[in-house]
């Protein structure tokens, strides 16, 4: 019987690695809600001589691909530095995990997101970040870079959804190429939302589709 | 499938009765021929007459006044289809508008949203926290304009069952023509057209152990609608069409083989697992009404756990179920009827839907009880929710 899954993710989504949460950790991240189907937290314990991961766990509320990047990324991340951990990106996680369906994509994301943000978290308590950069169409669009298209497994900027950024006063105009009753539109929408309104100076996020230009 | 799966998945489909397929063979390999005008060969008038025959076994189930009040269709779709975009065809120009409630089928939504685009107003009624349809508002929004009031008789994903005599009574009221798609009830809830006031009801055959592909649309005598399918005087010239002869007959062996003591057996089992997973599982939450709910329906929440992993769980366990959860539906939104019912997405992704059958038994659903317990626990201990509030 034919499993959307790889054996790779099945094994790994029975028996997730890495699970549960730090005693002591340094640094701790969430990405996701249960609002949108998928959470994960994250925890990392870093020596903060070598800047290496020393320890790392998570915890999901998600589907098996989730679970299993989950547990991919942070057997992956164990012993790396900050920097090396940084760059394990999803594809990374789908290559070790012998592949994951196209509209299953965005649930591993979230999962890479929340290493990188668990990262960033213990940088900028460690005094490690550089100054706030203003947002401009430019950012908005490598945010959008973590949306996927669920119809290609690949994100809307590089499938070409996106037709239109526009950054005004803190307030986000994204013009997405599709029709307002299309399959995907409103979760596409929820997930432009959830990347752009954490911005530290974007006030408003407006999503628009063909019918409301 | 594997001889020792569970299947939970009745609301989906079931499996075909054997003395269904049996009483179906003849008709492919030697009672072929097509059920032809009363003047055919003989091969023709025997294709007839058990066309027919069928026809009348499954419209007297209905309580039908006549056998020629049943047209039969390819199934529930289709059937709904044609209640609404042919009952808003007779009445073009005259009235314009129809209400559905807002957990109907796929098949009547998205008829009511094609219809909406083509000019009619529609009123989509809201459900209680049951998913009680709002008769209150249905009092409101219906006038001397409505054409068509189109509520299921039970809802497919969490069993509540209308109180369709009181929502007849309001729409009889008014003149409107009243439908119901009572495709997961029919057989497992009584449903009497003698008494009660329908013009059209859709019923289909796979849902009670009859074969898939084929179904019907009741038309109460004199009831306003355009003909369907044009090709031919079939089906008293409503759809055309070669018959299915083999498919009303098994859908007549399976409307037969039906028997009213199923239904209390299917509730004893559904009361069993939902007590049983309420009482096992803390934080568990029944979706849909406990009572006036369909004998075979389960559907419930486990906090803190997703629908599908705990599907997958559960599969890789051997039992068949679904979930209301986004990453399982194919436009990765949460179930509408949850969110017409006012469940949180939390609620909608975590839900779970066992849906029973006269083939299920006790002791599978002690094993379904206890195998959820086990991969709910598995999850909640991943899970980096609810483990604060300890």
């Amino acid at each position: 019987m034919a499993l959307p899954y790889s054996e790779k993710v099945i094994e790994h989504f029975k028996n997730p690695h890495n699970v549960g949460r730090l005693e002591d950790y340094d640094a701790k991240a969430t990405e996701g809600s249960p609002a949108c189907g998928d959470m994960v937290t994250l925890y990392l314990k870093v020596d903060d001589k070598t800047q290496t991961i020393e320890d790392v766990s998570f915890e999901s509320y998600g589907c098996a691909s989730n679970i299993a990047t989950g547990s991919i990324i942070t057997e992956l991340a164990k012993g790396k530095t900050l920097d090396e951990a940084r760059k394990i990106s999803w594809k990374t996680a789908a290559e070790e995990l012998g592949g994951l369906p196209a509209v299953k994509v965005h649930c591993s994301v979230l999962a890479v997101d929340t290493l990188r943000a668990a990262i960033k978290n213990y940088e900028e308590k460690h005094g490690l970040v550089e100054d706030k950069t203003e947002t401009t169409p430019d950012v908005v669009i490598k945010r959008l870079r973590h949306v996927m298209n669920p119809l290609k497994g690949l994100d809307i900027v590089r499938t070409n959804l996106v037709k239109d950024v526009s950054v005004d006063n803190g307030r986000v105009t994204v013009r997405v190429d599709l029709p307002r009753d299309h399959q995907f539109a409103s979760n596409i929408e929820h997930e432009i939302e959830e990347r752009l309104e954490p911005l530290w100076d974007v006030s408003e996020v407006h999503v628009l589709f063909n019918e409301d230009v | 499938m594997h001889e020792d799966m569970i299947y939970m998945d009745n609301a989906a489909t079931t499996r075909v009765e054997p003395a269904v397929v049996e009483a179906m063979l003849p008709y492919f390999t030697e009672k072929y021929a097509v059920a032809s005008s009363q003047f055919s060969h003989s091969p023709g008038i025997e294709a007839r007459e058990a066309l027919e025959a069928s026809r009348a076994t499954i419209a007297k189930a209905l309580g039908a006044r006549q056998a020629e009040e049943l047209v039969f269709t390819s199934g529930e779709t289709e059937s709904n289809n044609w209640a609404l975009k042919g009952v808003a065809r007779a009445f073009r120009g005259k009235k314009n508008h129809l209400i559905v409630s807002k957990i109907e089928s796929r098949s009547v939504l998205d008829s009511a949203k094609a219809l909406e685009k083509d000019g009619v107003r529609v009123t989509y009624l809201d459900v209680d926290g049951d998913g009680f349809a709002n008769l209150d508002q249905l009092r409101e929004s219906i006038t001397d304009d409505t054409f068509l009031v189109s509520i299921q008789q039970a809802n497919e994903e969490v069993g509540t069952i209308q109180d369709i005599d009181a929502i007849a009574e309001i729409v009889k009221e008014r003149g409107a023509l009243f439908h119901t798609d009572a495709s997961q009830s029919f057989r497992k809830v009584p449903l009497n057209l003698s008494e009660t006031p329908l013009d059209l009801v859709t019923i289909t055959a796979h849902l009670i152990h009859g074969p898939k592909g084929v179904g019907a649309l009741y038309v109460r005598e004199g009831t306003s609608i355009a003909k369907w399918m044009h090709g031919g005087f079939m089906e008293f010239d409503m759809r055309g069409g070669v018959e299915n002869v083999p498919g009303a007959v098994g859908f007549a062996k399976a409307v037969e083989m039906t028997v009213g003591p199923q239904i209390g057996y299917m509730s004893a089992l559904r009361d069993q697992l939902i007590d049983g997973l309420l009482e096992r599982i803390p934080k568990t939450e029944l979706n849909g009404p406990r009572h006036r709910r369909l004998p075979n329906n389960v559907n419930a929440s486990f906090h803190y756990a997703e629908g599908e992993s705990t599907l997958l769980h559960l599969d890789m366990m051997g039992i068949a179920v679904v979930t209301g959860s986004a990453c399982f539906s194919r436009s990765l939104e949460p179930s509408y009827v949850m969110m017409a019912m006012g469940k949180t997405h939390e609620i909608a992704h975590g839900s779970i839907r066992y849906s029973l059958s006269r083939y299920n038994t006790e002791q599978e659903v002690e094993r379904v009880i206890e195998a959820t317990a086990e991969v709910i626990e598995t999850l909640r201990r991943i899970s980096p929710l609810g483990k604060d509030e300890e």
